[in-house]
């Protein structure tokens, strides 16, 4: 039952025409997809498995590191004031590279350049756990990204990669955010894909997890190869989903299932 | 429509693989034998009657990962009379047990809550000690959904 | 050290039954799973939780591999006099963490 339903949707999602823009009033975070369960799962710091990563990002912030020997608060003080806000502006461009970067690599690059240390490799606890105590300083805000115009010629590239059909499954992530948030795969939402809450504890993962984590894993559902971690690619789908986003409250650290 | 047939016979192939690769990874459930052996374990040759207790557990949940319950038992907690302990077990984990919980007059309430693992669709039992030594159980069923698209575990 | 969030209420009156929160992290790696090359991941769970209050056990849980990662349980206890609830997680390779939290009655 559950495969033939499956194939149903699937074969209506690529048989749909041309994609549309979810209009700003239609947006919905997956917040509002979830179980109460779930929900109440998110809505309550004491309940809210990412949390305790907040907690840890709260103590990395105040240790120091690298040949520097500083901490992120030597020069950003608290990061209640000075993060607020900041993770709602992300992916953003960066000068001196010419292109847009995530906050994690924002983190990774302030390690290396300022604290004179090693990066933190994708998805290991600390890179996880600095980011989500950074951008748990602007839960609540409108995320904005975007505004910076030098980011525009990748807002395109990343809207074109949502765009692009690809995979064995020959799905582009508009054929099931776009097309088809309204309706069910598997029994599970399949959500408008807005990345309101990264990053953010999966029931799934059982651990908190990056919107690079989260985009590789669609891309392989599709059965597509997957983009390494960090390349320009997810980078670009990011600063896309940022932009489609935008107006919608930050969530993190959120709960998903 | 031709190429329509295909997308649809190529979706076939790729959730019936990913629906093998679960069922080969997932170890051997528990038997129903291996949950009679714990249930005794800890109520001995005692009588078990429904009753008393209430388990609160979705229904249907969205993933067996991380699946909230609470257990409740109604009785009073005094000094004479309450709650000595709570004990969950389930049908089809790769062992029966979930969790025991030792309470006592003091509780004040008995009533415990947490976050269990269900690999599958299954009954979930709560059985609860009073301090007259009587045991009583409730039984829930689940429905497990699988995730739509679901990582490799590692 | 690994990360606690413990929700016990700060002042209560005395008699009251408070609801206390706990949340630790852990993987609870239960033992069952198979890397790729199809080697049994090794067991790393925890298997005790004790709450005391003022010295004595108010609550104690046995903990299997079928409890979630980053364990979360909560519970009631009376309130009979202003003190300190202390927590301790106790698991396999030596895992052994505590966390406290202190009550006024007033």
């Amino acid at each position: 039952m559950r495969i033939a339903a499956c194939i149903a949707l699937l074969t209506a999602v690529a048989s749909t025409a041309l994609a549309a823009e979810i209009p700003q009033a239609e947006r919905r975070s997956g917040y509002s997809f979830m179980s109460p369960d779930t929900k109440a799962m998110q809505d309550e710091d004491t309940a809210n498995p990412g949390m305790l990563f907040v907690l840890d990002g709260e103590a990395l912030w105040q240790r120091k590191a690298g040949t520097a020997n500083k901490a992120c608060a030597d020069c950003h003080s608290d990061a209640r004031i000075s993060m607020k806000g900041v993770a709602a502006h992300y992916p953003a461009f960066e000068k001196a590279l010419g292109k847009p970067v995530d906050l994690e690599a924002r983190i990774n690059l302030c390690r290396t350049n300022h604290q004179q240390a090693s990066p933190f490799a994708y998805e290991s606890h600390e890179l996880l756990a600095l980011t989500a105590y950074v951008a748990q300083q602007s839960r609540g805000m409108p995320i904005a990204t975007g505004d910076d115009p030098k980011l525009a010629p990748f807002v395109e590239k990343g809207h074109a990669l949502f765009m692009q059909r690809q995979g064995q499954l020959n799905l582009g992530c508009t054929n099931c955010h776009d097309d088809s948030w309204d309706k069910k795969l598997a029994g599970s939402a399949i959500t408008q894909g807005q990345p309101t809450g990264y990053p953010l504890y999966r029931l799934e993962w059982q651990s908190l997890g990056s919107l690079q984590r989260r985009l590789r894993a669609c891309i392989t559902g599709i059965r597509a190869q997957a983009y390494d971690y960090g390349k320009p690619e997810l980078v670009e789908l990011e600063l896309y989903l940022m932009t489609r986003a935008r107006g919608m409250p930050v969530e993190t650290p959120a709960v998903r299932p | 429509m031709a190429n329509s047939n295909h997308t649809t016979r190529r979706t076939v192939l790729g959730l019936a693989g990913g629906a093998a690769a679960l069922v080969i990874v997932r170890p051997a459930d528990a038997t129903p034998a291996m949950l009679q052996a714990a249930i005794r374990n800890v109520v001995g040759e005692a009588n078990v009657r429904a009753g008393k207790v209430k388990l609160d557990i979705p229904p249907l949940v969205e993933n067996g990962n991380t699946v909230p319950m609470t257990v409740s038992v109604t009785s009073p907690m005094t000094a004479d009379e309450y709650v000595k302990s709570i004990h969950v077990f389930n049908e089809k984990n790769p062992q029966p047990n979930i969790g025991n919980f030792y309470l006592g007059p003091r509780a004040g309430r008995a009533q415990i809550s947490t976050r269990i693992r269900l690999a599958d669709s299954q009954k979930v039992t709560a059985i609860a000690r009073l301090s007259d030594d009587t045991f009583w159980s409730a039984t829930a069923d689940v429905v497990v959904t699988l995730a739509a698209c679901t990582e490799e575990a590692i | 050290m690994p990360s606690a969030l413990i929700n016990v209420p700060k002042k209560a009156r005395r008699g009251d039954v408070i609801e206390i929160k706990t949340l630790m992290s852990h993987i609870m790696e239960t033992g069952y799973r198979h890397t790729a090359s199809g080697d049994v991941v090794p067991r790393d769970i925890i298997t005790s939780f004790t709450c005391r209050f003022n010295g004595t056990e108010v609550f104690r849980a046995d903990l299997y591999p079928a409890i979630a990662a980053n364990p979360f349980i909560t519970f009631f206890t009376t309130v009979t006099e202003s003190g300190k609830f202390e927590f301790e997680w106790i698991g396999d390779k030596g895992f052994s963490e505590t966390a406290q939290a202190s009550i006024t009655v007033e």
